[in-house]
């Protein structure tokens, strides 16, 4: 199969002190090799969820994760992540915050290799200069950045962002953005983006996925033709507005607080 | 700059030993009631030697019962917070334990150790100072974000690793702020002991001599002795935190 991420029926509840709590329920997810699918869905409908079993941080009670072909048991050192807290070591410098995965990951890199491929991400995301500061001096929108360069430098196959700009302001959030289309033409990954903000997933995501509520399901899948760098103008065309509705809709269902019917 | 922060203290300071002198002078209060700075010095030359001696015994008993309490505190909190079972376990003993006012610990501990001055002393010292050390190291265990934990954990880290690249520098500046008053602890400890004990050593035996003696200038020789010792001790801490854990220290600006 041509796809490089594979959710296939994932089912999981957890034990919680008030009882089984039924998370996810037949999920299926695929995102070819090169796709960055963005899933969007009610709060706490299994999200982040859904992202630690890609990342093998945890396995689910039924259905089956693949990646590249091979069934997830355990983490990888092929997959990259990125939180809402950027989780930067406030004791390291931000260029030795971005080579921490080279640490832990066996790489073929020399010493003088992994500065340069930190300082080139770094560079690519606009931190050029910041390489010896320490994460308390730098903005939210910055250590962002430098929290998707650690993602990056070991050069994932599968790249995971579970809502990376979900605390920054509606202006960085859109800078941001625009950086994600510059990295992703420079760096070949496969992404998954769990985020809350519909115009975000349409303005990166080639798949949008709409979670229902718990237990979820992908309740609706939309492809977005991708045709070169997109533009934040792009977000204000018809169609792009048509699609924004779509979503809205669809969201409103998996929160049950409309039916299908009511599209019409 | 540096000067400026030598300086002040040491002018604080003999401001503090005039105004005592003068306190003392104006009342004309005798040496019994309260000695004066002028009587300190005569104290210190007649007794140097047994200073030094004493001095050095507190000093090393302290830190022997401090480091004993920095290991094995060190892995207490380490044992609760990484274990939620163990926690639940441990905390109500601990807590309790605590809760004990040392004072009577040191006689029992005097009585049972009756002659073993460095064990029963170096053991006080021990007892009073862990308590703080494994509650900070749980605390800031546990309360370890777990993305700190995925981020390294997605890249199929141990938990070792995890450890010392994260956990352990994390909760340094915890652990310094738990070791000042440590130290404090440990200090008083030592001191307890040494008072109580029968022929015992150290700083507090020489304190204990001079009331059996009633000799006040040297008592309060003494307690200026250990106020210097322990200001020592201190600045030692914030000396080794300023290069462990210099990072989580705010600049103002
Ligand atoms: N380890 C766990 N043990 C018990 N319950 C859990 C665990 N992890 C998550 N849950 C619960 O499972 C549900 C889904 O959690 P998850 O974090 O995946 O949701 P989410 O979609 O990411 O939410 P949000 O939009 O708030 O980020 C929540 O109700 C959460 O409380
Ligand atoms: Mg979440």
């Amino acid at each position: 199969m041509g796809n490089l991420i594979d959710i296939k029926d994932v089912s999981h509840t957890f034990a919680t002190d008030g009882g089984p709590l039924h998370v996810l329920d037949h999920l299926n997810i695929s995102v070819p090799e090169g796709g960055f699918c963005a899933v969007v869905g009610p709060s706490g409908c299994g999200k982040s969820t859904l992202t630690r079993l890609i990342a093998g941080l945890m396995i689910p009670d039924e259905g089956e994760v693949w990646l590249h072909g091979e069934r997830v048991k355990s983490p990888r050192s092929t997959v990259g992540m990125a939180f809402q807290n950027p989780v930067l070591l406030e004791w390291r410098s931000i260029l030795k915050n971005v080579m921490l995965p080279l640490e832990i990951v066996p790489t073929k890199l020399t010493r003088k290799q992994q500065v340069e491929r930190a300082e080139f991400l770094l560079a690519l995301v606009g931190l050029e200069g910041f390489e010896d500061k320490k994460p308390s001096e730098l903005s939210g929108g910055m250590r962002q950045r430098a929290s998707l360069c650690r993602s990056l430098v070991h050069s994932p196959e599968v790249l995971i962002l579970d809502e990376p700009f979900g605390a920054l302001d509606a202006f960085t959030r859109e800078d941001l953005w625009q950086t994600m289309h510059k990295v992703k033409a420079e760096e070949p990954f496969t992404g998954v983006l769990i985020t809350h903000d519909l115009r975000e997933s349409l303005f990166l995501g080639d798949q949008v996925v709409v979670m229902s509520g718990r237990p979820a399901h992908a309740q609706y899948v939309m492809d977005i033709p991708f045709d070169g760098p997109r533009v934040l103008d792009d977000l204000y065309t018809p169609e792009s507005a048509e699609r924004l509705a779509i979503l809205r809709h669809q969201i409103e269902i998996a929160q049950g607080r409309a039916t299908a019917e009511d599209a019409a | 700059m540096k000067l400026q922060k030598v300086i002040v203290p040491l002018i604080a300071m003999v401001v503090f030993l005039i105004f005592w002198e003068l306190l003392v002078w104006v009342n004309g209060w005798p040496n019994y009631k309260m000695a004066s700075p002028s009587d300190l010095w005569p104290a210190y030359t007649r007794y140097a030697e047994l200073f030094i001696i004493y001095g050095w015994q507190t000093l090393w008993r302290t830190v022997v019962g401090l480091l004993l309490a920095i290991v094995v505190g060190t892995f207490i909190g380490m044992v609760m917070g990484f274990s939620r079972v163990m926690r639940d376990a441990l905390y109500p003993l601990l807590v309790g334990f605590n809760a004990v006012p040392k004072a009577t610990v040191v006689p029992i501990v005097a009585l049972m150790f009756v002659g073993a001055h460095d064990f029963n002393t170096v053991l006080i010292a021990f007892m009073i100072s862990f308590f703080p050390i494994a509650v900070s190291v749980s605390i800031g265990l546990s309360t370890l974000e777990p993305e700190y934990r995925d981020i390294l954990r997605s890249l199929g880290a141990s938990n070792m690793t995890i450890f010392w690249k994260i956990a352990l520098p994390k909760t340094l500046p915890e652990f310094f702020g738990a070791l000042k008053v440590a130290v404090t602890l440990a200090f008083i400890g030592t001191n307890l002991m040494e008072i109580v004990s029968p022929h015992g050593r150290g700083l507090g035996a020489l304190f204990d001599s001079g009331k059996t003696n009633s000799d006040y200038p040297l008592m309060f020789a003494v307690l200026i002795a250990l106020a210097v010792l322990g200001i020592v001790l201190y600045y030692i801490v914030v000396a080794l935190e300023r290069i462990f854990a210099g990072w989580a220290e705010r600049n103002p600006t």
